[in-house]
């Protein structure tokens, strides 16, 4: 005889009573470690996204209400190229790269697509005025694009999907997306033609997933031409420093340019962010409707089995048990209890996170060994703290009133 | 051994103040069987109680070899219940989820003996009591008179000096009762001490001397080779 036997053969013996307390305990642990597992991967995801993203800090028309980073430059208000030289000339620290861009509506073989007028980086270079107090004459590094693999090495084109910048581009040559490639039967070499002019495809670019994979790329100044708006752009991309940019980077640029309308990435997935935060708002309501739900009906579950067992608890002090040995017997079942709540719920919960984050999160969710520490650390507390009182109970019961033999 | 001295037992019911036992002084020696007997409700379960350290009296003392049990603290008092008391109960109080052995093993457990020679001293005290082929038995898989001896195994479990009974045959047949009181006779033999409350008439003939209670005092003392001091 251990007190574990006791304890076990106790539970084994009640187990249809006991059922659902462990259901109460488990459910919760079980959706509070699906949720945070999910969160957890949803949450890495949308910084992996950001990092992928590249630039940082967005120049738009002071009218453009911005939905979607990506098309950022798509709505049909413009702003000065000026603004380039004007970023490109100022002292501000922080810019890693620029890159204005230009949309216009194309269609090609009867499908419709978007061309946008990109400025290479070749561009700012070869204007001497620029190159003086120009942001490419400092060294950069601090941004997204830096450490991008290949850099340093001969121009892969496909890299814009990721640098948002490239060192060179010949007024006759496009970048192709994937879809429109795809759709066009487009690879590198051939040649499309847009708005009346003939263009050599330079690169197909890798699938991104957004609308830039229905884009064609070409000179920005060829599309001005295409366009005959004049010298503008629809929004400027840059790469700032993170450092620059929580140091007041963006009211620097807004200062420099107070007719233009500056946001960043932080901003604009902002939307997402308050949804995982009130996701995360949302589990930590439901922790503690499952703790007050799950203790209450533990220790209504323990003050019940203290009184059912409480001729059984007089017969234990009649043969010598002492009062700390009943509280023990009671919180060592309260132990077994969480233990089993906080595995079997961070097992449960776990698998329901693997299955389910695809479709709720459209994220790969793996299992996160921490949770499972986490899940116990709670069980546990919860059941110990819930069975205490009633152990408790059970501890100071009178021996002879519960053999009501008087 | 054991000793009441001027013990007056109180209590309060629905508002009215019971006297369960009034001034009892008495004295049990060493190797006596003592039956305590009298109507229902004349303190006879009260004396036997507070003989075993379970209910604190209102007044007086109990001494058990010398020791005042009620100067110690409930805990205090469970210790000296582990090493030196057994009950045993009308309705055998065995734990309804343990085997026949696991629940003599329980004494034993309390007393901080290892698993091994918990298993050895409860087998050969179940085969003692004619149980060794039901030690995995639960009580709800014996009969009544197997669990009184299940009980009588686990009130040895820790060779108690002294055996307090309440109405062991109570809920036993004629040829059951006789079985248990042949043990306690037994027993007594060893030198235990013991007190078995009873409305058994032929279950007290066979003590050495008869306690009579009635409404919380003791009245008569019937003859046996020894006499109780009667207050």
């Amino acid at each position: 005889m251990r007190m574990r036997t006791l304890v076990l053969r106790e539970i084994f013996e009640r187990k249809s009573q006991l059922l659902t307390s462990l259901l109460a305990i488990l459910l919760g642990i079980t959706v509070i470690v699906s949720i945070k597992n999910i969160t957890f991967y949803s949450e890495k995801a949308v910084a992996r996204e950001m990092d992928s993203l590249g630039a940082n800090v967005l120049v738009l028309p002071k009218s453009v209400t911005l939905q979607d980073y990506y098309a950022a430059d798509m709505q049909g208000d413009v702003i000065p190229e000026e603004y380039v030289t004007q970023l490109a000339m100022s002292d501000l620290q922080g810019l890693d790269n620029l890159s204005p861009k230009l949309s216009l509506p194309v269609e090609v073989r009867g499908k419709k697509y978007t061309l946008t007028g990109i400025l290479p980086k070749s561009e700012f270079q070869a204007k001497a005025a620029w190159r003086g107090a120009g942001i490419f004459s400092r060294p950069i590094g601090c941004g997204a694009a830096a450490g991008v693999p290949g850099a340093g090495q001969p121009e892969d084109k496909r890299t814009l999907v990721r640098k948002r910048v490239i060192d060179n581009l010949d007024s006759k040559e496009v970048l192709v997306g994937a879809d429109v490639a795809a759709a066009l039967s487009l690879k590198e070499g051939d040649s499309v033609e847009l708005l009346g002019q003939t263009f050599g495809v330079t690169a197909v670019l890798p699938q991104t997933g957004t609308v830039d994979d229905s884009r064609i790329f070409a000179h920005l100044h060829t599309v001005q031409d295409l366009s005959g708006k004049g010298p503008v752009i629809n929004a400027i991309e840059v790469v700032g420093c993170c450092q620059e940019i929580s140091n007041g980077l963006v009211e620097k640029i807004n200062r420099l340019l107070p007719d233009a309308k500056v946001v960043t990435i932080t901003q604009i997935v902002e939307s997402q962010f308050k949804m995982n935060q009130l996701m995360s708002r949302l589990s930590t309501i439901f922790l503690v409707i499952i703790v007050l739900v799950g203790g209450a009906s533990i220790a209504n579950y323990m003050y019940a089995n203290v009184f059912e067992r409480r001729r059984e608890i007089g017969t234990l002090m009649a043969l010598g048990a002492d009062s700390f040995l009943v509280l023990r017997i009671f919180l060592l079942k309260a132990l077994l209890l969480g233990l089993a709540g906080g595995v079997g719920g961070y097992l449960l919960g776990t698998a329901l996170a693997v299955a389910m984050g695809p479709h709720l999160a459209g994220v790969r969710v793996l299992p996160m060994p921490i949770l499972a520490l986490w899940a116990v650390v709670i069980s546990v507390g919860l059941t110990l703290a819930a069975s205490y009182f009633p152990a408790r109970r059970a501890a100071r019961l009178d021996p002879c009133a519960t053999l009501q033999e008087i | 051994m054991l000793r009441m001295e001027s013990v007056t037992k109180t209590y309060r019911h629905r508002g009215q103040l019971v006297t369960a036992l009034e001034s009892a002084t008495l004295a049990i020696g060493k190797g006596d069987f003592v039956a305590v007997v009298g109507p229902s409700g004349s303190g006879k379960s009260t004396l036997l109680l507070m003989l075993g350290g379970m209910l604190s009296p209102s007044a007086g003392r109990v001494l058990l070899e010398g020791q005042s049990l009620y100067d110690l603290n409930a805990d205090g008092r469970a210790r000296l219940r582990k090493r030196r008391i057994g009950f045993v109960f009308q309705t055998f109080n065995l734990v309804p989820y343990l085997t026949a052995l696991e629940n003599v093993e329980i004494p034993l457990y309390l007393s901080g003996l290892e698993p091994g020679a918990q298993r050895a001293r409860a087998v050969s005290l179940l085969e003692r009591v004619g149980l060794g082929d039901r030690l995995d038995h639960k009580p709800g898989e014996l009969s009544v008179g197997q669990q009184q001896r299940v009980a009588l195994a686990r009130v040895l479990a820790n060779d108690p000096a002294v055996i307090l009974a309440d109405e062991p045959t109570g809920n036993l047949d004629p040829e059951t009762s006789d079985q248990v009181i042949e043990f306690f006779e037994e027993v007594n033999r060893e030198g235990k001490t013991i007190v078995m409350v009873t409305h058994d008439p032929r279950a007290a003939q066979r003590a050495k001397r008869t306690l009579r209670l009635s409404g919380g005092t003791i009245t008569s003392e019937e003859s046996g080779r020894e006499r109780l001091h009667v207050a």
